[in-house]
């Protein structure tokens, strides 16, 4: 016999069609040690609940698709486990700062429909170059200097950690700004000139009060938290007409 | 986004549902002790122009058992903001590296609080003896 | 969209959360705790000469003149931005009475150390 043991999980239902508000619903899920939160999920789906809505994909970690809120806290729900939490219970809803549009579901149209196009999210190139010059040089130092800020999986885990984008979702926020800040640090790219205007916004670094959470909860390690602190110093500098001399041609 | 009549979640009460969140508000809250004692430094410089009478006045008012409370309640908040200061400080500093290896975080942490350390000690040696 | 203006306001306060953190937690453990009882700090060492001597010096002035204004614009910035995080929404009232309070206290500090003199 397995050590099957059962957890209770208990899940915020919200069908906007007959509900004014959203409730919660409990169930008994069987798990061993290496079931994760999403197939504690999944279980309720395929045996006690078809009609359970949530977003997954790829089930490691890498798709970005399965952002939760496990016990008050944003997970992958692909990447947390349910032995974690037995013998209490786990609450699961969906990522804060997010209106509901069913159960767990989000709806994310405001990041990816409005922050991340905001951002310019590709490189610009710093000189126009034609093919037969053939491709782009890059030193590892040079690629240091944006790679962490890549590494972005857009699971907006850091959104939800984020208390200034749930105040006021003016607000770009962590993700959309670690990558601004990624491909303004990126030597093929025209940098700073580019994306200034959002990143020198109240809506841009200046909405960030340095939580940091958002750092904390990010699967990837990605620390926008830094990225953003560190551009409030180069806006700090260009506020005051002095970046130029920093980053003369504009570059990262 | 299509026509769904969609849930947004209230905001209230957001700070305490996390530890985390907590432990920010405390820091941010630290500022309000600062606030009070830069107020007190600047009753004391009011004081110290108004004669020696006045002063004296003002350093026995620091004795007041409130004051002494506050003054407790003050060291642990602002010391709270020193801690958590140079904890952060490290996210404002650029992606460099440094004989190709990334600046630990702990270094500048680790600075800003030995600074505080050494500027500690300095004060305190010229206020008891200089 | 608009530049924002916080980068005069952000300065401030960093420049008062460094000078804080090295120098509040030991000012107010000597103004606040030992000095006024006596414990490992003798009677004499906030005595009126003393330091009447030490804001009579320019080191003393800009010490003191520092240590009060940048105190002062750390934390307007910090509880003029908290008031956001607690869900106050006071706007340009608040924005005025918090960084308009630290610059009152500047130049109230200011014009003091001018009277005590050289």
């Amino acid at each position: 016999m397995t050590d099957t043991r059962t957890i209770e999980i208990e899940v915020l239902r919200y069908n906007p069609e007959k509900d004014g508000e959203p409730h919660f619903q409990s169930f008994e899920v069987p798990f061993t040690h290496d079931t994760s939160v999403l197939q504690g999920l999944q279980y309720i789906k395929d045996h006690l609940d078809g009609s359970l809505t949530f977003r997954w994909s790829c089930r490691m970690a890498i798709c970005g698709s399965c952002g939760k809120m496990v016990n008050g806290k944003p997970e992958l729900s692909c990447h947390t486990f349910l032995r974690d939490y037995y013998p209490g219970k786990v609450r699961i809803e969906p990522l804060n700062h997010f209106p509901v549009i069913r159960d767990l579901v989000i709806d994310q149209s405001d990041f990816f429909e409005k922050k991340l196009p905001s951002i310019k999210p590709y490189v610009v190139p710093k000189e126009e170059k034609p093919l037969s010059a053939g491709t782009y040089l890059q030193s590892p130092e040079q690629f240091h200097k944006y790679y962490q800020y890549s590494q972005c999986i857009n699971c907006l885990l850091c959104y939800a950690a984020c208390p200034q984008y749930g105040l006021k979702p003016d607000f770009t926020g962590p993700a959309a700004l670690a990558l601004m800040h990624r491909y303004n640090a990126d030597s093929r790219d025209k940098g700073w000139d580019v994306r200034s205007e959002v990143l020198n916004a109240e809506e841009g670094v200046w909405g960030c009060t340095l939580v940091g959470y958002c750092s904390e909860v990010c699967p990837k390690h990605v620390d926008p938290a830094r990225a953003i602190n560190q551009n409030k110093v180069n806006s700090t500098m260009d506020y005051f007409g002095v970046l130029k001399f920093i980053m003369p041609k504009g570059g990262g | 986004m299509a026509q769904v009549k969609t849930y947004v979640r209230p905001m209230q009460g957001w700070w305490r549902k996390n530890p985390f969140f907590v432990r920010y508000m405390i820091r941010e809250g630290s500022s309000v002790f600062l606030a009070i004692y830069a107020l007190i430094l600047l009753v004391g410089l009011l004081r110290l122009s108004q004669g020696e009478a006045a002063w004296n006045g003002w350093l026995a008012a620091l004795t007041h058992p409130v004051s002494i409370l506050f003054h407790w309640l003050a060291l642990l908040t602002v010391g709270y903001h020193a801690y958590t200061w140079w904890m952060v400080a490290p996210k404002t500093a650029p992606n460099i590296r440094f004989a190709g290896r990334e600046i630990p975080e702990m270094l500048i942490t680790g600075g800003g609080m030995l600074a505080t350390l050494g500027a500690s000690v300095v004060v305190y040696v010229i206020v008891r003896w200089m | 969209m608009k530049r924002s203006h916080e980068p005069i306001f952000w300065s401030l306060f960093g420049a008062g959360g460094v000078l804080s953190a090295l120098l509040a937690p030991i000012l107010i453990l000597i103004t606040g705790i030992i000095a006024p009882v006596g414990l490992w700090m003798p009677e004499h060492a906030l005595a009126y000469e003393r330091v009447l001597a030490f804001a009579h010096h320019w080191i003393g002035k800009a010490l003191l003149l520092a240590v009060i204004s940048l105190f002062l614009f750390h934390a307007a910035h910090r509880i003029y931005h908290g008031l956001h995080d607690l869900g106050v929404h006071a706007g340009t009232g608040a924005m005025t009475t918090a960084y308009g309070g630290a610059l009152a206290g500047t130049l109230v500090s200011a014009y003091l150390l001018f009277l005590i003199g050289f």
